[in-house]
């Protein structure tokens, strides 16, 4: 299983000699977990069937024992109409055990903080009503980036790749403070960006497509989008556009892309994801840039 | 131990604007967030932003809208600052690439919003925070200015001068989320809060699961006063399940209030009988609940808002978000079925007292944004006027923490001779009085008066290590639960004297609990039960200040309504409520609003629209 190919790095054992205090109780419900003396499952209680939901959720952690090795726990989550997979979660965790780890601010798929992959495919966990999906619910971490804990996942390889493109205005012409006028726009070009600035860096994109899963150095769907942002920007100038295009058609840039539209599948925001890096593979050509 | 002249806590809009301006400044700054920046809840935000660009347009009377939508609580100073500065600082974010929506000659776009003499909210979409905020990160990669992310800051390193004006911060303690690792930050000119609002305080809320006061409560807890913490402003429109906002967007285009009878009750029962639906949000929010307690609810907590006689076009047109919002986070689809929906909490219009340059009390501690209270909002919020305090207000503090001279600010903070003692009889003593005093439950947040870092490093670490030691007791959720439930049943819409007394009893209950707190999850990787531990002894105390503000002023002005005095008192109570911790037996004083600006006084007046 994907979220099971990393090899935890800093493992801290419950003897390092760091954790003072050989008997204190931290490390004994250390111990505990390990031989197993604690329920951490929240059993299927009373609750009739129909009004609960069975969740199965991905456990990991490289620091208490018997979570090393990758499980899921079962969960029986009252039922509510308008419950998202988020909501589910949360209760687990408030409810049920309170080590349950993951990322979540706003609850409105604005933040993207909890991309999760919800029955073999990334979503927002506060985006998707449970009642459309088929129990038990498999709720596991975004797949092809490293494990924290849990849902967690590493993101700075995403975040690396989404500086690498230069994701900001270049233009150094900021006017003095007497002068209020701004860069004219035309609505029709504000249009041909707006899809584009809507990416909430969730990161569901990248999880889903195969190609960066096996080229680690490929810019990847979101930061591609993010260049095409500016590069279809008319503030910025000619120069700068031409800059950007020599980001993106370098070896691991547009031309990586098999057009397998897993990344606009999984888009939550709906980003034509695929279209976009396909426009700038043929900017490329215009401009007579190299490509490989 | 890390070391910068400006250290910004928090990376929403005020953060990021703070540390762009203190790293133009020529100042070494550092933002650390619990949150990588674009998870901020400054996305969240969708009206605009307030200022006046056009011709025809004028500073002025965006500063005469603020005072007068403010109920007359804010201070004239902040507020004129506000309209002069807000439209230089917004065509500064088109310079950076921000998308605004445009006209067809290509200027950005300026829509009408509530209680505007003049349409001046400048737009996004419906998503001017999301773009707000991303174009600032931008801006914050481009400079390299340096970003922890998932640091948790746990206190400030302030130093222990009996008086808090003579207090000097000297930087923060946090640990890092992923490793659990607990270090103290310096600051060699200045630390900025920027945590947004308390809006978990609350049961029903349409803000994000951060916001959880933490800025409030450490800069409280180190002497800083909270500000005018009673006026929460309640949206009349969220989702009744997740909180989720409902935009004004919906009544603007023509929807419909309805109660569980079909009656549209808003005319039906006289509440407003010439705005309707379009009233004040504070007012639809109390009708609302109104129909609830009267019985004619429906499933006796909410009331259906219809948009099914726009037609599909004009909701696809217009509203098409608000399809996705009701059809992701609620299961129903408005094109078939109305809406439900009920008041929500959604923005705090006090908080940090600070000056006009973001400074608090506190030499060095600086706020900005919806944490802090300059005064602009005073007892009400207009739409569209939060976006431009954070932008303009960071960028103030920013410039100021780094050294740039802005001028001798006419605010004051602090304790003072300008300030007025209250006497009001308090049904519980609030804050740690009487309670054992171990950190968990009462740290003051100062230290002594040397070494004041080194020493709040070691507290936070003590503080972790008890947490994490306790074996059994209470689990912080429970005790969260239980205080936004109780701030949510009385310290909401409606307030009397009786409730809101019900209130600080249980927060006091609360606050005893805490002391049997205990961190189930062992491990010290991505430990979110130890923060939410954390978080929560920080809502205690900003819910406890919001339910003594709320106790105190005995008069209806703006969002706060008083059931024994339902009518604004400007005799009495043209004056701001200060709450301050003082080393754990907190007291409460006013100081009186500034009504003077540059050129005129802004009288008061009827506030009708």
């Amino acid at each position: 299983m994907s979220t099971q190919q990393q090899e935890p790095e800093s493992q801290e054992s419950p003897q390092d000699p760091e954790m003072k205090g050989a008997e204190s109780p931290q490390q004994r419900r250390l111990k505990e977990k390990q031989e197993g003396m604690v329920d951490e499952h929240a059993e299927d209680e009373a609750e009739a069937a129909g009004e609960t939901v069975h969740i199965k959720v991905f456990r990991y952690d490289p620091e208490v024992a018997d979570k090393q090795e990758p499980r899921f726990d079962d969960f029986h989550v009252p039922f509510e109409k308008g419950m998202t997979v988020l909501d589910a979660v949360m209760y687990a965790r408030d409810e049920f055990d309170s080590s349950l780890t993951f990322r979540h601010s706003c609850r409105q798929a604005v933040c993207g903080s909890d991309a999760f992959f919800v029955n073999g495919s990334q979503m927002l966990g506060c985006k998707t009503q449970l009642s459309e999906l088929e129990q038990p619910v498999r709720i596991e971490p975004l797949p092809h980036q490293e494990v924290v804990k849990d849902l967690v996942v590493d993101m700075d390889h995403f975040y690396d790749q989404m500086h690498a493109v230069e994701p900001y205005f270049q233009d150094e012409d900021t006017p003095a403070a007497s002068d209020l006028e701004e860069q004219r726009q035309t609505p029709e070009n504000r249009e041909k960006i707006k899809m584009s600035s809507r990416c909430i860096w969730c990161g569901a994109c990248m999880s889903s497509c195969n190609i960066a899963a096996g080229d680690n150095e490929y810019l990847g769907p979101a930061a591609i989008n993010k260049a095409y942002k500016f590069a279809m920007d008319d503030r910025e100038s000619e120069e700068i556009k031409e800059h950007r295009l020599r980001i993106l058609e370098q070896e691991h840039g547009v031309w990586r892309c098999q057009t397998q539209f897993s990344c606009t599948e999984v888009c939550p925001k709906d980003i034509p994801l695929t279209e976009h890096i396909q426009e700038l593979k043929r900017e490329a050509v215009k401009k007579n840039l190299k490509f490989w | 131990m890390y070391e910068h002249d400006v250290l910004v806590v928090g990376a929403g809009g005020a953060g990021l604007r703070a540390a762009i301006a203190a790293h133009e400044a020529g100042a070494d700054t550092a933002i650390v967030s619990k949150l990588h920046p674009v998870r901020s809840h400054t996305g969240a935000a969708e009206g605009g932003i307030n200022a006046a660009l056009q011709e025809g347009d004028d500073w002025e009377l965006h500063a005469y809208d603020t005072m007068k939508g403010s109920d007359y609580l804010a201070d004239a100073p902040a507020v004129e600052t506000l309209a002069q500065d807000a439209p230089e600082d917004t065509m500064r974010l088109e310079h950076w690439g921000m998308p605004f929506s445009r006209e067809e000659d290509g200027r950005v776009s300026q829509r009408p919003f509530g209680g505007l003499s003049y349409p001046r909210t400048t737009y996004a979409g419906a998503e001017t925070g999301h773009h707000l905020l991303h174009t600032m990160y931008e801006q914050v990669v481009k400079r390299g200015i340096q970003v922890y992310d998932e640091w948790y800051v746990m206190n400030l390193a302030t130093t222990d001068e009996a008086d808090p004006n003579d207090r000097q911060c000297e930087g923060i303690v946090a640990y890092d989320v992923q490793t659990g690792k607990v270090e103290g930050f310096k600051a060699n000119q200045g630390v900025i809060l920027a945590t947004g609002g308390p809006g978990q305080a609350f049961d029903h809320t349409t803000n994000a699961v951060s916001c959880t006061g933490d800025g409030h409560a450490m800069a409280y807890r180190a002497g800083a006063p909270l500000e005018d913490m009673e006026f929460i402003q309640f949206h009349p429109t969220s989702l009744p399940s997740t909180g989720v906002l409902i935009s004004e967007g919906v009544r603007g285009e023509g929807g419909i209030l309805y109660n569980n009878d079909g009656e549209r009750f808003m005319f039906e029962y006289g509440y407003a009988n010439n705005s309707g639906e379009l009233a004040s949000r504070d007012v639809v929010a109390r009708a609302e609940l109104d129909e609830v307690a009267e019985g004619r609810g429906v499933e006796d907590e909410y009331v259906h808002l219809d948009m099914r006689h726009l037609g599909e076009d004009r909701i696809l047109d217009r509203l098409e978000n608000i399809l996705h919002l009701a059809e992701d986070f609620e299961g129903v689809d408005g094109l078939v079925e109305p809406m439900p929906v009920k008041p929500g909490q959604h923005y705090a219009m006090g908080g940090i007292e600070v000056d006009e340059n973001g400074q608090t009390c506190i030499d060095g501690l600086y706020a900005a944004g919806e944490c802090a209270c300059v005064s602009v909002h005073g007892g009400n919020r207009l739409g569209g006027n939060a976006l431009p305090e954070l932008i303009v207000f960071g960028k103030r503090a920013g410039a100021h923490a780094a050294g740039d001279d802005l001028g001798e600010p006419e605010i004051r903070t602090g304790y003072g001779d300008d300030v007025e003692d209250d006497d009001t009889e308090l049904p519980v003593a609030p804050g740690a009085s009487g309670l054992d005093s171990a950190d968990a439950v009462a740290d003051g947040g100062v230290a002594a008066e040397t070494g004041a870092l080194e020493q709040a490093v070691e507290r936070e670490r003590a503080r972790v290590d008890r947490l994490m030691d306790k074996d059994s007791g209470v689990q912080h959720a429970e005790i969260r639960a239980k205080l936004q439930n109780a701030m949510t049943d009385y310290v909401n819409v409606f307030r009397n004297e009786e409730g809101i007394e019900k209130a600080l009893e249980i927060i006091r209950e609360c606050r005893e609990e805490y002391q049997d707190v205990y961190v189930d999850d062992p491990s010290t990787t991505f430990n979110t039960d130890l923060q939410q531990t954390i978080e929560t002894r920080n809502l205690i105390d900003v819910a406890e200040t919001i339910a003594l503000g709320a106790l105190v002023r005995n008069e209806f002005r703006g969002a706060h309504w008083r059931q024994e005095n339902q009518v604004r008192d400007d005799e009495n109570w043209l004056k701001h409520t200060l709450v301050s911790w003082d080393d754990g037996e907190p007291s409460i004083f006013y100081r009186p609003v500034i009504l003077e600006g540059e050129e005129k006084t802004y009288e008061p007046k009827v506030r009708s629209y």
